[in-house]
């Protein structure tokens, strides 16, 4: 089975994140970049279907040149390669565009399941599966807490509310998963010496056959008219419990009536 | 009047709150059509004729609410028929997927997550708040039919009668949308508790809950207040309560009009699933715990003495 797991770089989200002044992008360069969390799942997951049903599992990268770190952690996890799309005419691609590229280079590599996080913890759209499953014309079976493969068939548990809905499709698929599906792995030592040997294809939007007129952020459907830092919040009233907080919080509930 | 199309969440009788939030936003801008797909539109036109829907388009053809690709092609087909000025959807998992969708299918422009939404020059302008709730962006759609997912509890419902004309519309889904469907819906929390996105009370425990078993205490707390009950992740990471109900980074964001957090400690992980509650209450043991950052009111104490007696107090003056 041809597996191919897209990981997004994204800023660390325990330093804090701004946008910059000019563009109202965001300042990418002033903080760490990290795996997106929800990437790492899809990677353990990836690798533990190749585990179970043979096949390779490929990393496939949109980003600048800082990302290569991130592909090599997913690739010391045990992906066996990986293809990464660096081009600065992508730069300032929304999320239509990220996901034409994308798309354009997931049909030049091929696949039997694409597999990504639900969303990235910068932008938080979550709407790049859905967007890619429509461009490549295949099934996309969403937000997995559970995953399940029998020859071309693959059912699904998909987090709901009430629980979850089981979900049906065939392969080739596209699948986004959550948090609960597993424990991703910690790279070995072994796996980190074994990811330097292995192969990353660098690709430029010209190598992988994308239109430039369409990504990037001229290209951009979208565009952010101002921004401003969140004035904080004015300071409460805290109290220490002397045997009365509880009586002492309904208080606080009456009177802003919500009890 | 430009139609704005609003993609009704309901369960097949009634319609979500958020369905009535996003009639309310799209008003500001144009006619509100409702898009019901499913079976029901009969039994929930009444609600949404009360908050403004002219129309209320239904398509119920076999499998519309069972395709996950259904909701797309029904209002990419409806995009086509009646050129509106924008198109609503709830900022769900769900909702956001089909947003995605159709901006490929109808090669548009999309906002997800806004927080409000007023009229612009050349279309809507919708707030969203990001990176946990720090920073608040203004954006627009310049390319296409604006497609905006709006986050519940982004504003309150206010109720204008509008027609509510049911007009089927007939949609022949394609082959490419049949690919994956919902097989069985395995209902595992029957709970008579609000949904935790659109509760206006939600009541969360933390890792000082320290059980499972313990957590029979938030459920009590929320339960005098007719909240939801939410958790933090380190509560769902122990298998102290389910996944679904962890608010978070990595889970749900909520924005209702009351929040407590109780033996949370107010990591960012959490906070950004919370920051943009109206009013926050704060309940543990730690003074220095970031969370009483965001505290309108804080009790600094043991949460299994505070809980009880706050349950207890709730309780005692709603009978009065």
């Amino acid at each position: 089975m041809n597996i191919v797991v897209c990981v997004k770089q994204v800023p660390d989200t325990w330093a804090e994140r701004t946008l910059r002044a000019d563009d109202s992008r965001l300042d990418r360069a002033s903080v760490d970049g990290v795996i997106n969390e929800l990437d790492e799942y899809a990677i353990e997951e990836g690798l533990r279907l190749a585990e179970a049903h043979g096949g390779e599992v490929t990393i496939l990268c949109m980003g600048p040149e800082k990302a290569s770190e991130s592909i090599r952690k997913a690739l010391s996890m045990g992906a066996d390669k990986a293809v990464h799309l660096m081009d600065d005419a992508l730069e300032g691609s929304d999320a239509l565009a990220t996901s034409l590229a994308i798309a354009t280079v997931l049909q030049r590599t091929g696949f039997d399941l694409v597999i990504l996080g639900s969303e990235s913890t910068d932008a938080r759209m979550g709407v790049l599966p859905a967007m890619l499953a429509e461009r490549l014309g295949v099934p996309q079976l969403s937000m997995a807490s559970k995953v399940e493969i029998d020859g071309t068939a693959i059912t699904i548990h998909r987090q709901a509310d009430y629980g979850y809905d089981q979900v049906a499709g065939t392969l080739p698929a596209v699948i986004s998963v959550v948090e609960k599906i597993n424990e991703p792995r910690y790279p070995s030592f072994k796996g980190i010496m074994a990811a330097k040997k292995k192969p990353v294809e660098v690709l430029s939007v010209a190598d992988a056959g994308i239109d430039p007129a369409q990504v990037g952020l001229g290209a951009a459907a979208t565009e952010v008219a101002s921004f401003s830092k969140r004035p904080p919040r004015d300071a409460g009233t805290v109290v220490k419990d002397d045997g009365d907080g509880g009586v002492k919080a309904a208080e606080f509930l009456a009177a802003q009536k919500f009890i | 009047m430009s139609e704005i199309l609003v993609l009704a969440a309901h369960d097949g009788e009634s319609v979500k709150k958020v369905t009535l939030e996003l009639l309310t936003l799209a008003r500001r801008f144009g006619e509100p059509a409702a898009v019901w797909l499913g079976s029901g539109a009969d039994a929930g036109r009444e609600r949404l004729a009360e908050y403004g829907a002219a129309k209320v388009y239904t398509a119920d053809g076999d499998g519309m609410t069972d395709y996950l690709a259904a909701p797309a092609e029904v209002l990419a087909a409806l995009v086509a028929q009646v050129s509106p000025a924008g198109v609503l959807v709830p900022a769900t998992g769900e909702g956001k997927e089909v947003a995605g969708r159709l901006a490929v299918k109808i090669g548009s422009g999309v906002l997800t997550d806004a927080v409000d939404l007023t009229p612009g020059d050349g279309g809507p302008v919708a707030e969203q708040s990001i990176f946990g709730g720090a920073i608040i962006v203004k954006s627009k759609v310049t390319k296409g039919i604006p497609i905006v997912a709006v986050r519940p509890n982004a504003v309150a419902p206010e109720a204008s009668p509008g027609a509510a004309a049911l007009e089927p519309v007939s949609v022949e889904l394609s082959d490419a949308a049949k690919g994956a469907h919902i097989t069985e819906r395995v209902v595992q929390e029957r709970s008579e508790r609000p949904e935790l996105t659109e509760a206006s009370i939600v009541v969360s425990g933390g890792r000082g809950v320290g059980s499972a078993d313990n957590f029979a205490l938030i459920e009590g707390l929320a339960d005098s207040l007719g909240a939801a009950v939410g958790a933090s992740r380190a509560a769902t990471d122990a298998g102290w309560y389910p996944h679904q109900f962890q608010v978070g980074q990595t889970g749900k964001t909520v924005s209702p009009q009351l929040y407590l957090a109780v033996g949370i400690s107010g990591a960012i992980q959490h906070r950004a699933g919370m920051q943009t509650s109206k009013t926050i209450m704060v309940i543990n043991k730690d003074p220095e715990a970031p969370i009483f950052e965001l505290a309108d009111f804080g009790v600094v104490g043991d949460l299994f003495k505070v809980v009880p007696q706050l349950t207890e107090e709730i309780t005692r003056r709603q009978g009065s």
